[in-house]
């Protein structure tokens, strides 16, 4: 990696030239990498009697059928093959996998969102909750919950709940926390000015919380989302985890984890990466729109 | 106070048993009594007051959950009493003991600690080339909304079944977080203030020392919250993935195969209890270091 190039100072060229710069350095030492974890593996099934020189050495390294670091374009190739190479229906294909987690993820983020939006609301009207409950709302959070969650999938089944519930309750739990804290900070924005304001209307606590606390809250609640979106994908994969799970990305990491095929859990990781990624941009454009609704802020 | 506490005991006692209308019935009272008295801590502002509604809470949570496990017949294997946890902590304290050691002290420790080290001078090491920052930022924040928790099983293939795996697995989760944070808290000083820098002569290293890092600390100090958690959260998934016959992660997907749930329950209250108190540490050094935040000068926090 090099450092500030000599006209890095101005222009466009100095926004955009960084990104793809540190991603071919990325990709660079990932292809080293990959010789130097796989070489010893590699060489030992070459033929020894024939001389091999370095780059025979690197191609097999980047070949290998179960490497132990894949190249990235064995990666992209499972990963297209897995995708186009297999019809819809087939549980070879990843974009099958990645639509069971994503369905867990969006339903959890769902519940997660009502349940922590009621609570925020809850919160700042009733001082008792405030009090009592806000403490242990933040306590909820150091208990690793995704600990529990394989345990949760198999209690459950055992009652015959199994499929979506089990899952979707796990990512619902990880999400209501970021969006109670960071709408109950949002309800409190107004300053007393505004609310005083609305006072001098004889406004009701209803509608000060339907023309001026939710408005205000908005601000809140979009990087919340964000924090709840990537822990909704990662809750879900980890719900499919526990052994006898059938289908979802976690699943097909742990088959993959069991029978050694690095390639596959590889491209199953890339997939869930950009299932995250695809949940962020959404929540992106859905604060775009509201942004443009209302002219221009938040 | 002590009224409600003795209140609490005595409900508490005659309910496990046997449940007929009369029980419930003074359940039904307990409950309005605690609440009753919940809302008024509430309205209270001394710390005896602050304390006791969450504490109050606390308990009415675990009573009630108590008794609507024994009273409703909830099976064993979805949600054990209270007592039952606590009594499978007691008679498994030894076993627990080893798992906290092998999980908590190794994997977590190291791992923590190598991953928000790293994460720190990663991002020491960015600031100082706009280059990079403009590179490694984007990548950064993408990567820390990624499940990177998925990671751990191609680590236990890499490290093997011992701690360094799990450890492994740590440094990934934590380190992401820490550079973002560390970036984002050293951004946080204004123009005026590195400019009344520049009046008094201070180089690079002095103004990172006086100005930028304390600036950056309420956001070091985030990251060291957050990560508390990822850190406990990445060791016990990763022992789901292989590990030697000892460790949290080992002891939950073990037992709650062999369905002894009050085991994986009572393992679970330790990982909750270590959390919080690493949690509570964290936030005791914050308190000390960051006394000048408005969030923590202001009585009542928003």
């Amino acid at each position: 990696m090099r450092g500030t190039g000599p006209r890095m100072t101005k222009g466009m060229w100095s926004r955009i030239l960084p990104i793809p710069t540190v991603v071919l350095a990325i990709l660079i030492l990932w292809y080293a990498a990959a010789i130097w974890l796989n070489a010893p593996r590699a060489e030992a099934l070459m033929d020894p009697d024939q001389p091999h020189g370095f780059w025979a050495v690197a191609q097999a390294c980047w070949s290998m059928d179960r490497p132990v670091l894949p190249a990235p374009d064995q990666i992209v190739s499972t990963l297209a093959d897995s995708i186009f190479g297999y019809p819809l229906s087939s549980p070879r294909n990843l974009l099958l996998q990645a639509g069971y987690t994503a369905e867990a993820a969006s339903v959890g983020l769902a519940l997660g969102l009502a349940f922590g939006i009621a609570l925020a609301v809850g919160i700042i009207h009733i001082r008792t909750l405030d009090r009592s409950v806000m403490p242990w709302v933040i306590a909820s959070q150091t208990i690793p919950i995704l600990a529990i969650a394989p345990m949760l999938v198999v209690a459950l089944g055992v009652m015959g709940i199994t499929g979506l519930t089990p899952k979707a309750t796990i990512v619902a739990y990880l999400t209501f926390f970021p969006v109670t804290v960071g709408m109950v900070k949002g309800f409190r924005t107004p300053d007393p000015l505004q609310l005083d304001l609305m006072r001098t209307y004889s406004a009701g606590r209803a509608t000060v919380f339907a023309k001026l606390r939710w408005p205000a809250s908005m601000a809140f609640l979009f990087p919340s989302l964000k924090v709840a979106v990537a822990l909704a994908v990662t809750g879900a994969i980890v719900a499919e985890m526990p052994t006898g799970a059938q289908v979802g990305l976690g699943a097909r990491l742990l088959a993959g984890s069991y029978y050694g095929q690095t390639i596959m859990m590889w491209s199953a990781l890339v997939m869930a990466s950009l299932l995250a990624v695809f949940g962020l941009l959404l929540v992106s454009l859905a604060e775009r729109g509201l942004v443009a609704l209302r002219g221009g802020r938040l | 106070m002590a009224g409600a506490a003795l209140l609490f005991c005595t409900l508490a006692r005659t309910n496990l048993d046997s449940f007929g209308t009369v029980p419930w019935l003074m359940a039904a009272i307990g409950l309005v009594l605690m609440m009753t008295a919940m809302s008024l801590f509430a309205r209270g502002d001394s710390r005896a007051d602050r304390l006791a509604s969450p504490i109050l809470f606390g308990l009415l949570v675990v009573w009630l959950w108590e008794m609507l496990v024994v009273g409703l017949h909830v099976p064993f294997v979805i949600l054990p009493p209270p007592s039952a946890i606590a009594r499978a902590i007691w008679r498994s304290r030894s076993l627990l003991q080893i798992d906290f050691a092998q999980t908590y002290l190794h994997s977590v420790v190291a791992g923590y600690a190598i991953g928000c080290g790293a994460g720190f001078l990663l991002a020491l090491a960015i600031d100082r080339s706009p280059f990079l920052q403009r590179g490694l930022t984007p990548l950064g924040n993408l990567i820390s909304a990624m499940p990177i928790i998925g990671i751990a099983p191609i680590m236990v293939m890499w490290f093997g079944f011992g701690w360094p795996s799990k450890a492994a697995v740590v440094v990934l989760m934590t380190v992401f977080p820490m550079l973002v944070n560390t970036r984002a808290g050293l951004a946080s000083t204004d123009a005026m203030e590195r400019d009344l820098m520049r009046t008094f002569a201070a180089g690079y290293w002095q103004t990172l020392l006086h100005l930028r890092l304390p600036a950056a600390m309420p956001m070091i100090f985030n990251a060291l919250k957050l990560n508390s958690t990822l850190a406990l959260i990445g060791a016990v998934v990763a022992e789901f993935f292989g590990t030697p016959i000892r460790g949290m992660g080992f002891r939950i997907s073990t037992e709650a195969a062999r369905m002894n749930l009050d085991v994986v329950w009572a393992t679970i209250t330790v990982a909750a209890v270590a959390g919080s108190l690493s949690f509570a540490l964290i936030a005791t050094v914050e308190r000390l270091v960051t006394f000048w935040h408005p969030s923590l000068r202001s009585p009542d926090k928003a």
